[in-house]
């Protein structure tokens, strides 16, 4: 058996797309020091409504579906669900103070239900798989750079060969990190994140900056989602394909020590450890351990993190906790 | 009539929380170029007063006018627009940035994050009044008095004229509490208007040009510095005639009652917090222990406590009529029972010795459930002690089962300081005893204690106000960086002997 490591490195990069999407997304959520545990719901919503989206373009305009089109309607259905899902945990957690775990966790069985939902529903109402057409999953899942790039040796299948998505990933966290390392809005964010009763003495809007970042880090996760159905799952709604997908972002969040730019490997690092049991059969070793390594992966950081007590590893010291300005 | 605009005034401000009425009409004033210190004792309501400046909470009724404009001030942001800024007891600053990215923290300041620029401009605020700043240091490497300066330059730099400082020499020690007034009256002179919060009298009588006293969330009146006494001020504050005299009775007959030598202990990280400490505590004594914030103080009472893993040394406990016994090795349990009780009282409050959540019963249960042979905990004893406390000590909550959380800190501290006396123990340790309470309190407190050591009770004193222990105790222990600097006599001793200490080992200056 000669084991492919171009292969493996390819697969992995594409399976940790989702997980960077929702990693990035949840580390700006936590950031501003709000835990949404609801990530897993977030992406399955995001899941189904991504491919409705693409479903109901598909059917509607027929023949002459454009992908481009097909794309920015899956982003935009995706994006949005996520930002409402994310905008009831914010509703719920900033206004109205409500305990962050438990809510997280509602969320979480809420955004599961609504995804099953509208993708059983979907199922039901066509009568078979849905799924859409082969020049449209094409403009999802098929590499968009020219085919010159991906015949150089090596690098081109590395480096080349990817989906839209992937790039689009790498793009947003970079973005994300410098935001978050650059600007000032980056850095007031932090402080919110940090010690919200500061960032308020200072003269931030601790309820903007947490809505914000909430709602539109929500969105990212769920876009997450979207790319897993789209791209690995074919287009094709799986009843429980995401399942796990949100809490392997959540365990990659801490992972990362809470920053954009260790989720660009630590993604492809995790979405390696999802695929290995395919790629890396042992026999008589079941899958499930196989599962279980991104979780042995992320304790063993926490480990790390707290021997060197490096104080910039720690997470956001306001992380979980409601911010109340008249609090005595 | 033509009225004089002042800096700062409040007019008619009242604010309520819940059933309390933290602030209730008050009418005061500021001109610029002042210093005026705030008087009142706990829960006057001088925090919440001022915090309506600085935008943290809203006033229910009343206004507030700046250079005689009325302002609305609903936020922080408001505050600083109208050129407020307020230092808080507890600093409000973000531990993993560095002191730069703290004082540019909300400023709405157009173009690039520029760090080098910001840490220029904050050296050269630095420079003009004479801190001393390492703009790229973080602040959790900071001591607390450059965390002071941190906060002090933050509102600096948003161009701030009237300055709030919420009790800001209460971490200080005398050396870094004159470097400080230096800097205020600088401050002064260049025109800025500014209010301190405090406790300690004489320090109002030091710096501030005006003191203003509010009583119950009343505001009694001012006064010019120059023109009262601190006698005066007490009973105004007060409200009837205190004396302000801490009574010293020289200690009888007294006996070595805890024997330290050569005390060791390391933190969790190997650095060494204690090295070869000795020191002897008499029944009948109070033993003082001074030293800045962080020099040992805390892993001392905790080592004796039988709460830190201690590396080398021992401790002798020497009871009444018993043979001596080793209390290292001993658990935290054997310890208090043979009669070491701590009382300790950390910088929150809550954080170590009561529950916040239970009630007073409840927190006296937590020395007693161990106690008797039902399987069910007793609670008549403790609701007796509880309601003992509440008179004795004048705790002021609604019920003995109300949750300590809620009750004003100075009361907090009643309920831990009169539970540990009622163990009726030979070793009293406390720390911070006093911490945040008006002199009213503060002196139920000293008596306290000076009862216990009438009482035969070697009473270990771990203070922040030297003037205090130089009249409360018989001697005093200074610690510096973890060793003994010296025990000096607290009778014959001088604040500057003990200030120096606290900095320098031995005290020894070159000169």
């Amino acid at each position: 058996m000669s084991f492919n490591i171009i292969g493996l490195i390819k697969a992995a990069i594409i399976n940790g797309t989702p997980l960077l999407f929702g990693t990035s997304g949840e580390i700006l959520t936590e950031k501003s020091g709000n835990l949404n545990l609801g990530v897993e719901g977030l992406m399955f919503m995001g899941g189904a409504f991504g491919l409705m989206g693409a479903f109901l373009y598909g059917n509607a305009a027929g023949d002459s579906a454009s992908g481009a089109v097909a794309v920015a309607i899956s982003l935009l259905c995706s994006f949005g669900i996520g930002c409402i899902g994310s905008l009831i945990f914010s509703f719920l957690t900033i206004t109205l103070r409500a305990n962050q775990n438990v809510t997280g966790l509602a969320l979480t069985i809420f955004g599961t239900g609504v995804g099953q939902f509208v993708g059983e529903l979907m199922r039901i109402k066509v009568g078979g798989n849905v799924t859409i057409s082969n020049a449209l999953k094409a403009a999802f899942a098929e590499p968009i750079l020219p085919a010159a790039l991906q015949k150089i040796p090596v690098l081109g299948q590395i480096l080349f060969s990817y989906n839209l998505f992937v790039y689009l990933g790498v793009i947003m966290a970079l973005v994300m990190a410098w935001f978050m390392k650059k600007t000032r809005k980056g850095l007031f964010l932090a402080a919110v994140g940090e010690s919200p009763a500061t960032a308020d003495a200072a003269g931030i809007n601790v309820t903007r900056y947490r809505y914000l970042a909430t709602v539109i880090g929500g969105g990212i996760s769920a876009v997450g989602g979207m790319v897993y159905t789209m791209t690995i799952a074919g287009s094709v709604w799986n009843h429980s394909g995401l399942s796990g997908e949100g809490w392997v972002a959540v365990a990659l969040v801490i992972f990362c020590l809470w920053r954009p730019i260790n989720a660009l490997w630590g993604s492809a690092l995790f979405g390696a450890l999802l695929i290995l049991y395919l790629r890396l059969p042992i026999p008589f070793l079941p899958t499930q351990i196989y599962k279980i390594v991104p979780y042995i992966a992320t304790a063993l950081v926490l480990i790390m993190v707290s021997m060197r007590q490096r104080r910039e590893d720690q997470p956001p010291q306001g992380l979980g906790l409601n911010y109340f300005r008249e609090d005595r | 009539m033509s009225e004089t605009t002042h800096a700062v005034e409040f007019r008619g401000i009242s604010k309520r929380f819940g059933s309390i009425q933290a602030n209730d009409s008050v009418d005061l004033y500021l001109d610029r170029g002042v210093i005026m210190s705030l008087l009142g004792e706990n829960g006057s309501g001088k925090t919440t007063l001022m915090n309506m400046l600085a935008g943290i909470y809203f006033p229910d009724e009343g206004e507030i006018l700046i250079d005689g404009k009325p302002v609305t001030i609903k936020s922080p942001a408001d505050a600083f627009e109208n050129k407020i800024g307020m230092i808080h007891q507890h600093f409000k600053l973000v531990d993993v940035f560095t002191a730069a990215e703290n004082i540019v923290l909300g400023l709405k300041e157009q173009g690039k994050l520029d760090r080098k620029a910001i840490s220029t401009r904050v050296k050269e605020i630095g420079d003009r009044y004479g801190f001393e700043i390492d703009p790229d240091k973080k602040i959790y490497e900071m001591s607390v008095s450059e965390k002071q300066t941190v906060e002090i330059i933050k509102v600096l730099y948003r161009g701030a004229d009237i300055l709030i400082l919420d009790e800001p020499t209460a971490v200080l020690t005398p050396q870094e509490t004159s470097k400080l007034f230096k800097i205020l009256r600088a401050m002064r002179d260049d025109g800025k208007s500014i209010i301190l919060i405090t406790h300690k009298l004489n320090e109002v009588m030091e710096i501030s040009d005006v003191v203003a006293v509010l009583r119950k969330g009343k505001y009694i009146g001012a006064v010019k510095t120059a023109e009262t006494n601190e006698k005066e001020l007490t009973e105004m504050m007060v409200g009837h005639k205190v004396s302000l005299n801490i009574e010293r009775p020289d200690p009888v007959d007294p006996k070595p009652r805890l024997t330290v030598a050569g005390l060791t202990v390391r933190d969790s990280e190997g650095m060494v917090k204690l090295d070869d400490v000795g020191f002897i505590a008499y029944g009948g004594e109070i033993l003082g222990i001074a030293g800045i914030a962080g020099s040992g103080q805390k892993e001392l009472l905790e080592s004796i406590a039988g709460l830190r893993h201690i590396s080398k040394g021992s401790i002798i406990y020497t009871p009444e009529g018993k043979s001596p016994a080793e209390l290292v090795g001993k658990t935290p349990m054997e310890i208090k029972d043979a009669g070491v009780s701590l009382a300790f009282v950390p910088e929150d409050r809550l954080g170590m010795g009561l529950v916040g959540g239970m009630g007073m019963t409840g927190n006296m249960m937590l020395r007693s459930w161990n106690k008797g042979k039902s399987i069910f905990v007793d609670t008549k004893g403790p609701e007796k002690l509880a309601e003992q406390v509440l008179v004795n000590l004048d705790v002021k909550t609604p019920g003995i089962d109300y949750p300590v959380r809620k009750l004003s800190g100075g009361n907090v501290q009643k309920v831990l300081v009169g539970r540990e006396i009622a163990q009726a123990p030979s070793v009293l340790m406390s720390a911070y005893a006093v911490r945040g309470l008006d002199i009213h309190t503060s002196f139920t407190i000293y008596n306290m204690m000076t009862e216990e050591k009438m009482k035969g009770v070697a009473v270990i004193f771990v203070g922040e106000d030297l003037d205090v222990l130089l009249e409360l105790c018989d001697k005093i222990l200074v610690l510096c960086g973890g060793k003994v600097s010296g025990i000096v006599d607290a009778r014959t001793t001088t604040k500057e002997e003990v200030g120096l200490l606290m900095t320098k080992l031995g005290g020894k200056e070159a000169n």
